[in-house]
């Protein structure tokens, strides 16, 4: 029940109004400039004669938008490929490898401590800042002697440099962001399991069910719409990020041209080459006409979301249907 | 058959499904878990230690590593800022950050669980497609806008921009939560309020603000938190050396030190992420209770 008030039309508006204040500013103006930079030749020569409004200097074109969408600039298909890797792969760990884990974390080990601790230690990549988190992968990764590189040596496995040769670089792209991105999963995933009855499991204990069995038919079939929900949330975040990669393979300020690791490496991915293009080489026109893709795909993935799952589920994400 | 062989039979099968059961938590979630432990003992031991055998093993105490705490570092020709102004920006950052995330979303949610309005349920949709939309497509426009504003290349003006922006991109998530906490209040309380003469805004302000301050509390958190670890944003668009966070220092830092002094990087890096881990230490339960509510991004 809601309170009729006197001024109840404008009342509630007044109290958003800030918000829709900074959504108008830094969300939907974006948007949109996004899609205007993509339609223009701005770079770093330019940037300012559109800054002081002076349009002499800055012409519409189509160039950005073919070089993205008609794969006239050759790298976008390699980029593209790399991007498809990385998301089906890191996708995979966060929304499937992630329940794996979450059953045995929160199911199968009884000791509370232990299923505490080993709860925490996964969800230690996310806490910590991603600059530090990246430091520690170089340093695990060090040729020689970092940690890591000895064990893999062990194994009869030593490249020359775990950063810098495919396909072990990929691999690595997919273990910093996977070992960072489970924890989404098994959060929502922990919260789901420890909401189902225990009378549904004790019921099938003794019926004389193993956990296995229990996990299999009871937890898995119960925790679909959770899965649902990381898969789609996961894919709408992956498909845009880079952070990571950028502060492992990046290395020095804007302005240079340094994200070249990247590309031997074969880690560039779709927002990162945006990235690059925008802020190594001051193509910030391209580098918006980049972008545009996954802007669409994001909104267009939301919109799909919405309309497959309604609005009530996606207010309710752990919600269990027995 | 009699009943200890049955017994039996039944003995082993929950045996081995203990033992298996114990296989597949080792194999899922401990052995992956090495690396992650790995690492964070590396780091402490790495800090503390002169020299460090076979990655992780500390030989030797020193605090020699955490010289830049009160000396310059230098590196060749090139000398490095001390760390306490950047420490100061990053402060600066995140409490700005979540001073401004905390109102707005404070306002926000109180509209959205307590208030009729049409429109009130796309209005809820937006706000929950913000809080999925991946914002860092927009740093292209972001930066062209920053220039626009006349915001960039201005040293702590181009700081207070890169705040807004963050605070701007953590408000939908901070609206979520707010409302989550407001609809979390009894109706009654602020019924009772209204009955006794109050208007919207001081049931608000004295009646409901006070019983949701723990939800204004894990708000402000989570934006400092985010403000504090933000690198992408200050990376990109913050120039000014001067005007570094801690984030963009340490980058920088492991740019010219990796290899060399990791000895140094660690303890740097464990000085940035001890506001991170103490929050987190401190809090861990009701930051677990927003992320559930939905969190964005792999990072």
């Amino acid at each position: 029940m809601r309170l009729p008030t006197p001024r109840g039309r404008v009342l509630p508006w007044l109290f958003l109004a800030p918000l829709l204040a900074f959504v108008a500013l830094f969300w939907i103006t974006p948007v949109g400039l996004t899609v205007y930079l993509s339609l223009t030749n701005i770079t770093f020569k330019n940037l300012v004669y559109f800054i002081r409004g002076d349009f002499s200097k800055i012409s519409l074109t189509l160039q950005n938008l073919a070089n993205v969408f008609l794969g006239k600039d050759p790298f976008i298909l390699g980029v593209t490929e790399i991007t498809v890797l990385y998301v089906c792969s890191v996708l995979a760990i966060n929304a499937f490898y992630s329940l794996i884990l979450s059953i045995a974390i929160a199911f199968f080990v009884k000791n509370e401590a232990l299923s505490t601790f080993l709860r925490i230690t996964w969800l230690l990549p996310r806490i910590t800042p991603s600059v530090v988190y990246g430091l520690m992968w170089l340093w695990l990764m060090t040729p020689g002697t970092g940690p890591l590189y000895q064990l893999f040596s062990l194994l009869g496995i030593h490249p020359l440099s775990w950063l810098l040769c495919r396909p072990y670089s990929q691999l690595l792209m997919i273990m910093i962001n996977g070992y960072v991105g489970v924890s989404f999963g098994m959060i929502i995933y922990t919260a789901a399991i420890k909401s189902i009855p225990k009378d549904l499991i004790n019921a099938a204990r003794v019926d004389g069910a193993s956990d296995f069995y229990i996990a299999r038919k009871i937890i898995f079939p119960l925790l679909k719409w959770p899965m649902l929900f990381v898969i789609s949330w996961q894919t709408l975040s992956l498909i845009a990020s880079y952070e990571y990669i950028l502060i492992v393979w990046g290395g020095g300020a804007p302005g240079t041209e340094s994200v070249g690791v990247a590309w031997s490496a074969g880690v560039m991915v779709f927002p990162l080459y945006a990235w690059f293009q925008a802020f190594a080489l001051g193509n910030y026109a391209y580098g918006a006409a980049i972008s545009l893709p996954i802007v669409i795909m994001g909104i267009g993935l939301l919109m799909f979301y919405f309309k497959v799952f309604g609005f009530q589920r996606l207010m309710q994400p752990t919600r269990i249907e027995v | 058959m009699d009943r200890s062989t049955l017994y039996t039979r039944a003995r082993r099968r929950a045996l081995l499904e203990k033992l298996l059961k114990a296989v597949v938590v080792i194999v899922v979630a401990v052995i992956p878990a090495i690396p992650i432990w790995l690492m964070y003992a590396g780091l402490v031991a790495q800090a503390f230690s002169s020299r460090v055998t076979l990655g992780i093993i500390p030989v030797g105490f020193t605090i020699r590593n955490w010289r830049f705490l009160w000396s310059e570092i230098t590196m060749g020709l090139t000398k490095y800022p001390s760390i306490w102004p950047m420490l100061l920006n990053s402060l600066y950052l995140a409490l700005g950050t979540a001073l401004i995330v905390s109102l707005i979303a404070g306002l926000a949610g109180y509209a959205l669980s307590r208030m009729e309005f049409r429109g009130r349920t796309p209005m809820m949709q937006f706000i929950l497609a913000l809080h999925a939309f991946p914002s860092v497509v927009l740093l292209i426009a972001l930066f062209v806008l920053l220039n626009k504003l006349g915001l960039y290349g201005k040293g702590f003006i181009t700081l207070t921009g890169v705040m807004i922006i963050e605070a701007a991109l953590q408000i939908p998530m901070g609206a979520w939560i707010m409302k989550g906490f407001f609809d979390s209040i009894p109706w009654d309380v602020e019924w009772a309020a209204l009955v006794d003469g109050c208007s919207r805004f001081t049931a608000w302000r004295k009646v409901i603000l006070p019983l949701v301050l723990p939800g204004f509390a894990a708000v402000a958190l989570f934006a400092f938190l985010a403000g504090w670890a933000e690198f992408i944003l200050v990376f990109t668009f913050i120039s000014n050396q001067r005007w570094y966070p801690l984030s963009v220092y340490i980058y920088n830092l492991i740019g010219e030190f990796k290899y060399v002094d990791w000895g140094m990087l660690a303890a740097a890096s464990l000085f940035y992420a001890i506001p991170t881990i103490v929050f987190f230490a401190l809090s861990q339960k009701l930051l677990l209770r927003i992320y559930v509510g939905g969190l964005k991004g792999v990072a």
